[in-house]
Formats: structure tokens, sequence, C-alpha cells
């Protein structure tokens, strides 16, 4: 514990700790072919083995040649995550030993990355704040190992190269992050901005993994000192492959580390392994220090001048420039833009239906729509555009209530969770009657209501305003919530002899 | 100068047993290699292979990966179109 104080600068409040937090992000770049070679990336429905050639079997005498695809996606994140692309750069091999690598080696970005020192804001615990990104560089993915035999300790490892040589682009983080939701955010952000530069694919399996880096220092040592100083360890979690699983292993790992602080044990700095199904972090072996990676330029490849072609490169609309719009083109309020531009997906749909009425659109995509395709775990994707702009309509024309618009909507989401061919929302609603009553309608249940409860009418008339309550949820139960509350209410004052005092 | 202690450590990394004789083979061969390096410091600074070229692209197109078969064909062991490999967890 001497080690975190000693700074004049800088004193320590007992037991007022702060999370710190960096993250590095592997992300597939969307290409059709290989980082250093032309087979397929659409390798997921085949069998293994089937999208190899020899220079991603690294076989003596193969020559490597970069795609020039994967460096132009590689520059459009370095210039939306506002970086500087160095003059020169240059690929590096990465020596390890391990089957996932048939090389033995791996193409990287070492002293000469694409780019360098950029940043990206999100939304974070306190308000809007600016996460500093170290660098970006391009590496290829390695391949995919399969342990068989048993979970605890295999009895051999069998070899998939189909990923082997799929274009990654690695962002770095300062340690900005203060929390595993902010870590949360910060993926979602720059999903979301992958996203609308058409150069990731979410969807796809395995396309994202994640290590992050995290400490818990005193409050304010941090800044006091930066990150060249050693405070407490610090763990690198490995092998996060999920936007879930991130802020699970964060969460896990603080816990982890804070029982250890709280019994007076010393934190060393050491990697770990995150459990996905289990939601633990593990000691992981990791015995390579940096040197031991032996990083030489690659010598097959030559260096990179790309900086004048990423000034000319022009960035399509990103995520803050579209909020902006909704907000300004559509009238969003400021929370139902950031939800409806957070995701490209979301962003399009919402612009596809908002044309029958933009308020009513954005509360309908972005409150009900949203939180219903969250509890079903499913996508927008999955949702007709016309469907929904067919429901918007009867809403905006008063022909169904809310509440049967949401009964409608759940009625198609749960038909199209099955894999079924989902009603249209106006059959849905002949179906089920659920068309708002007439109020010729509506006065025929109301008389009912207060023939089957006379002792309520005469009790609203001797000035008891609850029994008005009892009698709109009798007629609401009558109709099914087919009636509007408000309009239920309205008409039984007008209908009921005036209640007295 | 490699000593048998940073030998031992690369056989560690590399997950593999070496004897006492293969120690000593190793570590004077790891030298002799080094040695090169010496003789490649000699040369003036400026003087490497400058070859001139960079920004060296293919287009994005797909080419025909090779059939498994040929691509398993050298394997040591396979299984169901996998390498079979030694355990590593
Ligand atoms: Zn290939």
């Amino acid at each position: 514990m001497s080690s975190v104080s000693g700074s004049p600068a800088f004193q320590a409040v007992e037991g007022d700790e702060e999370v710190i937090i960096g993250l590095e992000v592997h992300c597939q770049l969307d290409t059709k072919t290989k980082l250093f070679c032309g087979c397929s990336t659409d390798y997921r429905d085949d069998g293994p083995n089937t999208h190899v050639c020899p220079i991603c079997l690294g076989l003596p005498g193969s020559l490597p040649a970069v795609n020039r695809k994967a460096v132009e996606f590689a520059l459009k994140v370095a210039k939306a995550l506002n970086c500087r692309v160095l003059e020169e750069s240059e690929f590096s091999r990465k020596n390890y030993f391990y089957p996932d690598l048939n090389k033995g080696f791996q193409i990287s970005q070492y002293d000469k990355p694409l780019a360098v020192e950029g940043w990206l804001r999100i939304e974070g615990d306190d308000g809007e704040k600016t996460v500093r990104i170290t660098r970006v560089h391009m590496e290829e993915d390695p391949g995919r190992l399969v342990h068989k035999g048993g979970a605890d300790r295999p009895k051999y490892t069998l070899v998939d190269y189909n990923r082997a040589g799929i274009p990654l682009i690695e962002m770095v983080t300062e340690p900005d992050i203060r929390s595993p939701k902010e870590a949360r955010r910060f993926l979602n952000k720059l999903r979301a901005t992958l996203e609308y530069l058409g150069v990731f694919d979410s969807e796809k399996e395995g396309s994202l993994r994640v290590d992050a880096n995290i400490s818990i220092q005193p409050r304010g040592w941090f800044e006091a000192h930066g990150k060249g100083m050693e405070g407490r360890g610090r763990t690198e979690v490995k092998n996060i492959s999920s936007y879930k699983g991130v802020e699970k292993a964060l969460t896990f790992e603080i816990t982890r580390q804070k029982n250890l602080i709280r019994r007076g044990q010393r934190l060393e700095t050491a990697t770990r392994h995150f459990v996905e199904t289990r939601g633990v972090t593990t000691a992981s072996r990791s015995k390579e220090m940096e040197q031991d990676y032996r990083y030489f330029p690659e010598p097959d490849l030559v260096p990179l001048r790309v900086s004048d072609w990423c000034e000319r490169i022009v960035l399509p609309e990103l995520p803050d420039a579209r909020q902006n719009r909704f907000m300004d083109e559509y009238g969003c309020s400021y929370n139902h833009a950031r939800t409806l531009t957070g995701d490209l997906r979301v962003a399009e749909f919402y612009e596809k239906v908002a044309a029958v009425d933009p308020r009513i659109a954005a509360t309908w995509v972005a409150d009900t729509l949203l939180g219903e395709l969250n509890y079903r775990d499913m996508n927008i994707a999955k949702v007709s555009p016309s469907h929904f702009i067919e429901l918007l309509q009867m809403l905006k024309e008063d022909v169904i209530t809310d509440k049967s618009a949401v009964e409608v909507l759940r009625v198609i989401l749960d038909q199209l969770a099955e894999g079924c061919q989902c009603e249209a929302p106006s059959s849905c609603v002949a179906r089920l009657n659920l068309a708002k009553t007439a109020d010729d309608g509506l006065d025929a249940v109301i008389e009912e209501v207060m023939r089957e409860h006379p002792q309520a009418v005469e009790d609203f008339h001797n000035g008891r305003k609850e029994a008005l309550n009892f009698l709109v949820g009798q007629v609401m139960r009558k109709t099914r919530g087919r009636v509007d509350p408000g309009d239920v209410n309205r008409r039984l004052r007008e209908i009921l002899p005036p209640g007295g005092t | 100068m490699i000593s048998e202690r940073d030998v031992l450590h690369i056989a560690e990394l590399a997950d593999i047993g070496i004897t006492r004789e293969e120690l000593d083979e190793f570590t004077g061969q790891f030298n002799d290699i080094l040695d090169y390096f010496d003789i490649l410091d000699q040369v003036e600074a400026g003087a490497g292979a400058e070859t001139g070229l960079y920004n060296v692209f293919r287009d994005d197109e797909v080419v025909p990966s090779l059939p498994p078969d040929e691509i398993l064909g050298n394997a040591g062991e396979t299984e169901d179109d996998f390498f079979r490999a030694p355990r590593v967890m």
C-alpha cells in the first residue's frame, strides 16, 4: 500500500477509491477477402479449413499482399475517431508459440501503427465525456481452436484456419473509463460509429473481442500520477467477446480486487481470463513479456504512406451528427434522439416510419418497440417498417388506444419470435376486436355499469370521488381496454347526476 | 549474448522440453546467429536496402481457396478436416 502514497501533491483518503479502466477493442473489418490473401471472409457457414490458401497458412515461399479495402476501412475508423494518421506506418511480426498461429507469428503493427491520439465522446456517469484513443492499428486474426476431451483438462486441440488472416482493427483507449457502465457505453458508441462507417458487422459471431485493463486506485491518484506510475497492480482481463460480457467481467473484477484490498493483500499486475459462461475471471498463465514477442518489421511487406489518402476520405454522417439532425429535423427530444441514433439499424428504421408523425414515431420506437425487442432478445431488422407504419397510423387516427397498440405489437413480435409470418396490425386489431368503441357504444356500456352498481352511483352523488374511479375501472374491464380511460372519465361526469357536497 | 537461461525461457514459452546436450547446442547456435548481426552492424547507416516502395496493395477480390485435402495434405495429424495439435490449455 505504501507505493500509492508519497507524492506531496496527492493525499489519499482512506476508503475513497476510483476505478481506472482502459480497453483494447478488436473488431473484424467487413471486407470480402482476408487481409493478406484473396480467401473469402464469408466462412461462418462452412466447414473447417475451407477458406485457406498457402498465404494464410503461412507456407514457405508464399507472399502476403495488403488488401486495399482493409486499409481504407481502417483509415475511416482512424478519421472517425479523430486520430492523427502517421506519415509512415508499417507491419511487424509478433512472435509467439500457439497453434492458432500457423506461421509462428502474427502480422500486426507495433512501433509504427496506422494512427494515434484520437478521441471519442461518450455519455459518461457524470454527463458527456471524452475517452482518449491511444492508437489504432491493423492486424490479422489468428485461427480458431477447439479444445477436445474434457473442459477442465483438454486432451488435444483442433485447429481451423478459416479465421486466420481476417482483417482486424485494434483500438486502444487511454485509461479514461471509470466504471463498467461507462465501458459498455464506450463500446456501444464505438460499435455504432463503426457500423455507420459501413466497415463492421456486429451481428457476425465473434466479430468483436475486448481486453480490459482495470485497477482500483485511491481517488485522485490517477490524475496526480498518470499512467506511467504504478500504484496498485492492475489486471488485464482477456477473452471478452460480447458487449454484455464486458460489463460482467469488469464488475466481477472490481469485486475481486476490492475484496483483496479489504483483506490487506497486495494486488499484483496480472493477466486473467474471462469465462463468459460462468461470469468470472480466472488466473491465466501468460508467460510472455513484451520482449518475448520479438517484434520486428515484416520483411515481406513494404511500409504504408497513407496520411494523404486519409485526408481525402469523406466520412458519412456519424452518430452525433445524426442525433443533432433528429432533434432539428424531427423535433426529437435529446434522449429519444440519442437512443434512436445509438444503433444504425434503429436509426434507419425510425427514418422509415417517421413520416406518419415524427413525435409519435419517436416515442413508439425508442420507448415501446426497443423495450419489447429487448425483452425478447430480438433484432429490429425482423420488424417490418410498413407494419409499424400501419400501427402508428391507427394510433394517430385514434382507431386504437395506446394499450391496444402495445397488445398488437406484442402479438406481432411474439409471432415473429416464433419464426412465423406475422399478421398485419390492422387484421390483428380486427381479429382481437381491439378497435376503439364508438361513443354510442361507450354510452351503452356506461349505462350497463350504472345499472349494475347503483350504490357507486349513489356514493358519487353523495360526493365520494373514489366512486367515479371505481365506475371507470368497471367500464375499462367491460371494454377490455378498447376505450381511453380519459374519455370514460369525461363521459361519466357528463352522464352521472352531479356530485353533491 | 544469449545465456542458457534465455534458451530455457524460450523453450518454456514454446512448451518443449530440452535435454542438457540440446541446451548447450542451442545456446551455441543462438549466439552464432547473433554474431551475423554483428557483421551487419559494420555496414554504414543508410547503406541498407532502400526499395523506395510503399503502398503496395491488392484489390478486395475473392480468389478461390485450396481444397481442404490439399490444405491438410501435409499435416501430421488431422481430425474431421481440422488440424490436430497437442493440448494447449
Ligand atoms: Zn488465404
